[in-house]
């Protein structure tokens, strides 16, 4: 394992760079594999102290007391904060991101286990801990709100009696698409001997993204110059400094939030939890940096939980398969405080986009947000707002369609899809898909899958099945999905009031070398990496000589950040487009270089050259350095080549992809072992194809999991049943197959590159292809539908007709 | 307590409690930070070192039970400027994203491929299945490991 002397793997290899789009190895890469990369709990500053909160044990009950004098008493304890002090302060509630309030730390009552109700500062993390042992808290118990079904009922107990005249638990009604047109189309499909509506109720359940690394933060309150800086493990660095301006009134300019790097996010890291508000709370309390970890249970039990969705699917359908109309009501679980992370007006995201990649005649969804004691619900994960759950929606629907017609599902799909002479096209519920070809896609997919031959096996295990054999059971499952990312468009897309447009600047040094620096904020995604090449193919460079700077809001533009696949789409369109602005200045220099007119330069791989003499031209560098001496230009020109920009995209994109799952079920155990993944992705463009497929790969291990593993249930006192990983599992190397991808490209018609956005692509698309797959497996047993997680004892409930239900423990 | 620990090589002495985690003692003692701190319960790996040349979870070892022990990290992988093979593969390989999960897997698969220099992608499927990795979905990890073997038996082979 020594001595190894090859000059081919060498990682800053120049010969393995390409000018722009390729796979190359990750610049990020040297400080990971050497243990240097440097995450938030790395961080350690002169004199910092350490934080930590102590949580309720139950789920809702009135606060009576909150006795902290033998905390405060602990020989290393420096502070001991409650909601009280807070309230002093006017920080005991905070906005969500959704115009609610979250307490900060408990006053009146406690509504989830696990709520924030007291945040001590010590020497050290093991002191900090073990005061929270010393604080006596009283608790009067209430009736905790547990099943959402339930959530609406009269006489249930109000759980957010802080908001003045409330008398139940309703959040929001929502609706999308028409109703009116809608229900012609049912009625006319009930009517008709050649039609019939089939239905579904379809939950997607409450799962966590459990990024690897938990949620902190290190605030360092400076006394004498009033400036805050944070280092916290945000996807948003920006929209994060805006809150805190606006929450706290700490004025903007005197706040620097860094997100140094993300040990993952996956929507995790995009809101604002207590821990951070306390921890600063805890600098300006003791003069000194607060540094707040969360354990595991704390991340699982208390952050940013999503989905939750229970849908009611309808369809209306001709017997020969062609899909006429889709009806959906949703009773959305938003926990105790509303806090999802959706563009304002979207109450429940991106759902709008549940009529998937059909052609139909109409479309319509209700939502139905409830209050639970639960934590806050539906916040974010790989979910691209929502969409994660409207695909599972329309693709378990399509099956359970293909399932009511004994018709085959890829060819039910096949019959349905979307045609590329319908591009640009406006579904019925208002959204304009920008570009796709999905039938080629599909077709791709069941290639490489060898579709046919996978139906004859199966056929021939049933029939061996029928003749009495043991052998396991095999299901085939697919899914199309449509995905719709990059938010978004600032006339229609804010969070909070800011606009979702993302800013780049572009520095050009004097020798040519370049600075990029983006607003969006990497978690894995590489992005020190990609958005080098997409700044070096447009100036002819090598991406070597572009370093990326990102997360610090001290040194970087205005944007609001990673999450919805949006960076690519947005602060890779502003990177393209700063990019062309430094070619365009480099063009007024080169002309007065070269002594012609910039319409006499054609830009000519990395040089300005003089149209039709290629012996007249002058590269970037040499451009470079000529922008900041004393060479004459043009009256109105200034100097250097440096550019900034804002891009505001003109609509979302809209990648798309087939996936097909093969499973082999044990129907003795109900186990299920994943065989074969197939995935066709259509992203557009890829900038760094071996990141792109990093990031599919990533994804798929997601669908395994919440199909089959993840989903986080309460028992109806409202205990977390999901509250460490011995219970909330997440998927190894043993339930993962080997990912078998293939790919189609259809650019993105309005993005400058192209590109679509592929981050959260799989994620979205792999659950309903897991779960068709089983679904088809458990067809001997005329097994419909089941709700994930498909557990062993799940699948084997459901094959013998007693499908689980799995957001609650009912014993 | 007092305990003596060779980390990466050097014996370091130091003054710890009882209850001090090892992998607190790395990250906050030594303030050698590769090794990650993920779950509390053995289940994720981030944590991974090796005690004596054996993988353990140190956030499930007292710190006084590595006294006298020599404990390897992340930090000691490499040799100098130069990469060991298992970090460079997963380098090539794109076996790593956020790189949170990485030192622990590079420390496993180091181990692994010191008793088993040829695995097979289902015995590295095996060896990693106590450790979980949120961005990669395994596959390229997998790939990492084969590529760092293939290239150890090229080294070992060439003159």
């Amino acid at each position: 394992m020594t001595g190894v002397q090859d000059p081919s793997v060498q990682i800053h290899a120049a010969a393995e760079t390409p000018r722009g789009y390729g796979s190359m190895k990750r610049k990020e890469d040297a400080r990971f594999v050497r243990g240097r990369g440097q995450y938030v709990d790395d961080v350690v500053l002169p004199g910092m102290l350490h934080g930590a909160v102590l949580r309720s044990p139950v789920a809702h009950a009135r606060l009576t007391a909150v006795d902290t004098s033998a905390a405060e008493a602990h020989p290393k304890v420096h502070a001991v904060i409650t909601g009280e002090t807070l309230a002093g302060l006017g920080l005991a509630w905070m906005p969500t991101l959704s115009q609610d309030t979250q307490a900060v730390l408990a006053t009146d009552k406690v509504r989830f286990q696990g709520q924030e109700i007291a945040f001590v500062v010590a020497d050290d993390k093991y002191a900090a801990r073990d005061a929270l042992d010393l604080i006596d808290v009283q608790y009067e118990p209430i009736d905790p709100v547990i099943d959402a079904r339930r959530a609406l009922d009269p006489g249930t107990p109000v759980v957010r009696d802080d908001q003045e005249g409330r008398t139940d638990n309703h959040i929001f009604d929502w609706s999308s698409g028409d109703a009116t047109r809608t229900d012609a189309v049912f009625a006319e499909a009930e009517a008709a001997d050649d039609q019939l509506v089939v239905a579904a109720d379809v939950l997607y359940p409450r799962v966590h993204p459990a990024p690897l690394e938990t949620c902190g933060a290190i605030a360092d309150m400076d006394p004498v110059t009033g400036k805050l800086t944070l280092w916290t493990t945000t996807q948003a660095p920006h929209a994060h400094r805006t809150l805190y301006a606006i929450v706290a009134g700490l004025p903007e300019h005197k706040i620097r939030v860094v997100s140094p790097d993300i040990g993952g996010g996956f929507g995790n890291k995009v809101g604002i939890y207590p821990g951070y508000v306390c921890a600063i709370v805890g600098s300006i309390v003791t003069g000194r940096p607060v540094k707040w970890m969360e354990d595991r249970s704390e991340n699982l039990m208390s952050t940013s939980f999503a989905r939750d969705y229970h849908m009611r699917g309808e369809v209306a359908v001709t017997r020969d398969g062609r899909l006429r109309a889709v009806r959906v009501h949703v009773l959305a679980d938003h926990g105790a405080f509303n806090a999802t992370a959706q563009p304002t007006k979207f109450p429940a995201g991106f759902f709008g986009v549940f009529t998937g990649s059909y052609d139909l005649e109409a479309a319509h969804c209700t939502v139905t947000g409830v209050y639970t004691n639960k934590a806050s619900g539906g916040v974010a994960y790989a979910c691209s707002f929502r969409i994660t759950e409207a695909v599972y929606l329309i693709e378990r629907m399509v099956d359970v369609v293909a399932h009511d017609l004994g018709m085959d599902p890829a060819e039910l799909r096949k019959r349905n899809l979307l045609r590329p002479d319908q591009f640009p096209y406006r579904s019925p519920t208002g959204w304009e898909y920008d570009s796709g070809d999905y039938l080629h896609t599909l077709e791709v997919a069941l290639e490489k899958a060898g579709y046919p031959e996978l139906r004859a096996e199966q056929a021939d295990r049933r029939r061996r099945r029928e003749a009495g054999e043991r052998v396991d059971l095999m299901g085939i499952g697919l899914s199309f999905f449509t995905e719709a990312v990059g938010a978004g468009p600032r006339r229609t897309m804010d969070i909070l009031g800011l606009g979702m447009a993302d800013g780049a600047e572009l520095r050009v040094h004097p020798t040519g070398k370049a600075v990029l620096r983006i607003s969006v904020q990497s978690q894995g995604q590489g992005h020190e990496t990609t958005f080098a090449q997409i700044a070096a193919a447009e100036l002819g460079m090598s991406p070597d000589d572009i370093e990326v700077v990102h997360g610090d809001t001290d040194q970087t533009p205005f944007g609001l950040g990673t999450y919805g696949s949006r960076s690519t789409p947005v602060s890779g369109a502003a990177t393209a487009i700063v990019a062309r602005k430094v070619r365009e200045r480099a063009r007024i220099v080169a002309s007065a270089m070269l002594e012609v007119s910039p319409d006499d330069l054609e830009w000519n791989d990395g040089r300005w050259q003089v149209v039709g003499d290629p012996e007249a031209s002058r590269s970037l560098a040499e451009i470079a350095m000529a922008a900041h001496s004393n060479l004459e230009l043009p009256d109105g020109v200034e100097g250097h080549l440096d550019a900034t920009c804002v891009y505001n995209p003109p609509n979302l994109t809209y990648p798309c992809g087939a996936y097909v799952c093969v499973v082999d079920v044990d129907p003795g155990t109900g186990a299920v072992h994943i065989r074969r993944f197939v995935a066709v992705d259509d992203c557009g463009v890829r900038i760094n194809p071996m990141i792109v497929e990093g990031q599919i790969h990533g994804g798929l291990a997601d669908g395994v999991g919440m199909a089959l593993m993840q989903g986080i249930a309460f028992d109806l006192d409202g205990n977390c049943l999901g509250g460490s990983m011995m219970d909330y599992l997440l998927p190894t190397a043993l339930e993962c197959p080997s990912w078998e991808l293939g790919e189609t490209v259809t650019p993105s018609p309005h993005h400058p590159i192209g590109a679509k956005g592929v981050g959260e692509s799989a994620t979205v698309g792999s659950p309903p292809a897991v779960v068709n797959a089983v679904i088809d497996a458990l067809a001997p047993f005329g097994v419909r539908h089941a709700d994930m997680p498909l557990t062993p004892a799940a699948v084997w409930s459901a094959s013998r007709g007693r499908p689980l239900r799995t957001d609650l423990a009912i014993t | 307590m007092q305990i003596t620990v060779t980390v990466n090589g050097a014996p370091t002495t130091r003054d710890v409690e009882p209850r001090l985690l090892l992998t607190h003692f790395l990250r906050d003692e030594l303030r050698l930070t590769g090794t990650h701190w993920g779950c509390d319960t053995t289940n994720c790996g981030a944590c991974v070192v090796r005690l004596d040349g054996v993988p353990v979870k140190s956030c499930t070892v007292l710190a006084v039970m590595a006294d006298g022990a020599a404990v390897d990290t992340v930090e000691g992988l490499a040799h100098g400027a130069e990469l060991d093979p298992v970090q460079e593969g997963f380098v090539t390989c794109h076996g790593l994203q956020c790189g949170f999960c990485t030192p622990g897997m590079l420390m496993t698969t180091r181990a692994l491929l010191d008793r088993e220099p040829d695995p097979s992608p289902a015995t590295i499927r095996e060896a990693i299945s106590g450790q979980i990795c949120r961005c990669t979905g395994y596959e390229n990890i997998v790939r990492s490991v084969r590529w760092a073997a293939e290239k150890q038996h090229t080294a070992e082979v060439a003159p």
